[in-house]
């Protein structure tokens, strides 16, 4: 029978009283607005009673496209979807990914289908729930916890945002850029920017800490292909938040909206393009997560990139782990497994960032040096995370900046140590390639490694530090593919930026996996996406890229380092600018605008970003200048493994640096 | 026939249902779905059950009869056709959908169409058991009478 007719409810007006987080009524869950879509008729009706028994208000439709329509034309009209998973018309994970880009609502799948790789695909696409049919009444009652758990990591993560920049005062890097949210925020003004949200008939702010209730920003259609054409404007290694917000001039719409938002499309493009990648990450990402730096790294996910930079209060090591972890990762996936589409999308150059195996190093090791430092790991601390246990071969890049070429070497081996890093590690070879390493990452990582030789002395070395990036970092390694690109580039920063190379690779891998893992997904999505780009930067060498982000260390050069963090989507906290002068482990360049700042901008970064440490964006080495100097004499593989050591050496201990406390982002929703 | 005997006659008949493994628990949630709001509920459902079914069969059946068999659209009937019929709780019909799906696997037309004989046959007797259930239960109302209910018990052990 078909159940056309019946499907398509008249869709209730908003009467979800409850919706708002700060109502909970007596009666809540009660009229908690579901819409349900199976293309099985027994089954819609079935749940439409069970629903309906729940005190819940039902709207159910057979097609995926009618209930895409339906989400679009009644923006908060509903809070939760429940949807099929084998559906004619389109897949119930798709429909999940258009849902949760455009609508950002919770979805739960369900299905007949109780094998654990679709389970998997579920957590890994983000649904909130999987329910096994026959589903039964039991399960739908708890449903509404998915809503309100939501709720409340967005609220936290908002207030978070907020908080962060405007409490941390050693933010010094809170972007400037900031939305003028922040800004407002800073003056405590939240309310206002939430009240101007409110008058957004489709941007909520989301920052509403005033209150309980948290507005949402309810990306429509019209709203999401503005910034689909913002970030396609701008290229998709340079595509920060900031510059998407400014782009798509939705007033009202906050920098750390169009953040999440552009987390989740670069998931969503990961998606179309490497759903295998998730496959392998997904074995890798769950390791090495030792770190709650490394979790919280993923729960920046969304946090502004910025904020990360800003606190650069990332510990290098933090950083580094994070690289190393992401450069582990990346090292395994060496070919950025980053799907067709999004490499293009991104345009990384990809092959770019790889470490150009010689003597293209030497050109990129300045650029990479510079990575290194101030990487502008965009790295959002997601990415971070996703590096997946970067510390180990990334780590050591960072933090090895400083200390001698054998740091570079434990970089390295971190990286190598990691399956992946292997490869990383021979690529980074050059002392110098220390912060190459994430370009081994992604698959020349290796190469650049070996050359440094830094494999077997950076283990031992690095590897200390860098073990909390690994932790980190390890998430990506699923996501290798795209994480190391990325991560290489966070890591390449001989400077710091090995760290971020890490990420970059990390980031990768975590992304496919960091949707399970924990709040990472997300972040990483967009830094494996930003893998390509990372890419250049961290890896130098790859060599065209990764000169451009090189040049930020050196010179503080901006748009290097911004393009290293564009594209890596590493949340420069790690980066590499650190290196410089203090311990690599800060790579968190916010914005690049610390030049000098590199220690204190990653570590705080990364404590601060609360998880997107590393969404440093391009931000430019803050050490660069130093470290550039220091690390321009040795470019070249060797030599830019050397300068990223002394690089580390002169930053101090790198080591203590690198505790990635700030990674420990409590407030990063997972 | 007088109420209580109908009653009684129904009771059995649903345990029996029950023992057999024609009908499992999911069948009782349905019951317990049913109100004053909905008190066709049971029936609406079965019926959509035995709409889909009979669509979904004869799509089977096709399919199999092509000179080249699409085994990944014949997998995805049988999905949906053990997902509707757990749903409802034909147990029997949602276990002959297990050993079908590893036949499309293995890509076996032979042992897919005996699969979808044996799918075909269970269909047929649930629907017929349950259409005598709802004509008892007619029957009851048309006397007077309550329909009784009848809770599933793991053990098959039947309560009232």
């Amino acid at each position: 029978m078909n159940i056309g007719s019946g499907s398509l409810v008249t869709v209730p007006s908003s009467t979800g009283s409850w919706k708002s987080g700060d109502v909970v009524s007596d009666q809540f869950p009660v009229g908690l607005r579901v819409l349900v879509v199976d293309d099985d008729p027994t089954c819609l009706r079935i749940l439409e009673k069970m629903l309906r028994n729940c005190h819940y208000e039902v709207t159910k439709c057979n097609r995926a496209e009618i209930a895409l329509s339906f989400l679009r034309e009644n923006k908060n009209g509903f809070d939760i979807v429940i949807s099929d998973v084998h559906m004619p018309d389109m897949d119930g994970f798709k429909l999940l990914e258009h849902i949760g880009l455009e609508m950002d609502l919770p979805v739960i799948m369900m299905s007949a289908d109780d094998s654990k790789d679709v389970v998997m695909k579920g957590v890994t696409h983000g649904a909130y729930d999987y329910l096994i049919k026959p589903v039964r009444i039991e399960a739908l009652k708890n449903i509404w916890q998915h809503v309100v758990r939501k709720r409340k990591y967005e609220w936290k993560d908002n207030n978070f945002d907020q908080s962060g920049s405007v409490e941390e005062g050693d933010r010094q890097q809170k972007p400037s850029e900031d939305v003028d949210y922040s800004s407002s925020a800073n003056e405590g003004n939240w309310k206002n920017s939430k009240k101007r949200k409110e008058e957004e008939e489709e941007v909520e702010d989301r920052d509403d800490t005033s209150n309980l209730k948290k507005p949402r920003v309810v990306w429509s259609v019209e709203l999401h292909q503005q910034f689909v054409q913002a970030v396609h404007q701008l290229g998709i290694d340079k595509a920060v938040p900031k510059k998407i917000l400014e782009l798509m001039n939705v007033p009202g719409l906050t920098r750390e909206n169009v953040a999440s938002h552009l987390q989740k499309y670069r998931l969503y493009l990961r998606r179309l393009s490497g759903v295998s990648q998730h496959q392998n990450g997904l074995n890798n990402s769950f390791m090495g997560h030792p770190d709650a730096t490394f979790c919280t790294i993923s729960s920046l996910n969304g946090l502004d990139l910025q904020a990360l930079a800003a606190a650069g209060q990332i510990p290098a090591q933090n950083l580094a782990t994070l690289q190393a972890a992401a450069l582990g990762k990346s090292a395994t996936k060496s070919a950025i497994s980053m799907p067709l589409d999004q490499r293009n999308f991104f345009s990384f150059e990809n092959s770019k960032l790889r470490f150009p195996e010689g003597p293209q190093q030497l050109n990129n090791s300045n650029k990479q040096i510079d990575l290194l430092h101030g990487i502008p790991t965009t790295m959002e601390s997601k990415q971070l995370a996703n590096l997946h246990h970067p510390s180990q071969s990334f780590v050591g890049m960072n933090m090895q900046v400083n200390s001698t070429s054998q740091h570079n070497n434990s970089v390295l081996m971190r990286l190598s140590q990691s399956q992946p890093r292997t490869q990383l590690l021979n690529g980074a070879n050059n002392g110098s390639q220390v912060s190459r390493l994430p370009l081994s990452m992604q698959q020349s990582l290796s190469p650049v490694l070996t050359q440094s030789g830094i494999v077997d002395n950076a283990r031992g070395s690095v590897y200390n530090p860098v073990s909390q990036a690994s932790s980190m970092v390890d998430f990506s390694v699923n996501q290798s593919k795209e994480l190391q690109s990325y991560n290489f580039s966070l890591g390449s920063n001989s400077s710091g930026m090995s760290s971020l190379t890490n990420q970059g690779m990390l980031q990768e891998e975590v992304n496919s996996d960091i949707k399970g893992s924990r709040g990472f997904p997300s972040n990483y999505d967009i830094f494996n996406e930003l893998q390509p780009k990372s890419q250049n930067w961290g890896l130098q060498n790859d060599g065209s890229t990764f000169d451009a982000s090189l040049h930020p260390c050196m010179q503080g050069t901006q748009d290097v380092s911004s393009q290293l963090l564009l594209q890596q989507g590493i949340s420069s906290t790690h980066n590499s600018g650190q290196n410089r002068n203090a311990p690599i482990e800060k790579p968190m360049y916010s914005n690049g605008d610390e030049i000098g700042h590199s220690n204190t901008m990653c570590g705080s970064q990364l404590n601060s970003g609360g998880g997107n440490m590393l969404a440093v964006k391009a931000e430019r080495f803050p050490d660069a200048d130093h470290q550039n100097t220091n690390i321009r004499e040795q470019f070249g593989r060797d030599d830019l493994m050397s300068a990223f050591l002394r690089q580390q050496a002169s930053v101090g201990p790198v080591e203590t640096e690198f505790g990635f406390d700030g990674y420990t982002l409590d407030n990063l929703p997972v | 026939m007088e109420v209580g005997q109908l009653q009684r006659s129904f009771v059995e008949y649903m345990a029996s249902l029950f023992r057999e493994g024609f009908l499992d628990a999911q069948f009782s949630q349905l019951q317990q779905l049913q109100d004053d709001s909905n008190p066709d509920f049971v029936v609406e459902v079965v019926s959509l059950f035995f709409e889909d079914s009979e669509r979904l069969l004869n799509d089977l059946t096709m399919a199999l009869d092509q000179p080249n068999v699409d085994f990944k659209q014949v997998d995805a009937h049988v999905h949906q056709l053990k997902g509707s019929s757990s749903s409802v709780g034909a147990q029997r019909v949602k276990n002959c959908c297990i050993p079908f799906r590893n036949c499309c696997e293995e890509q076996n037309t032979e042992a897919c169409l005996r699969c979808l004989q044996q799918i075909k046959q269970e269909y047929l007797l649930a629907k017929n058991k349950l259409q005598t259930l709802f004509d008892l239960e007619q029957q009851i109302v048309a006397a007077g009478g309550a329909i009784p209910m009848v809770q599933y018990s793991n053990d098959y052990g039947l309560s009232l």
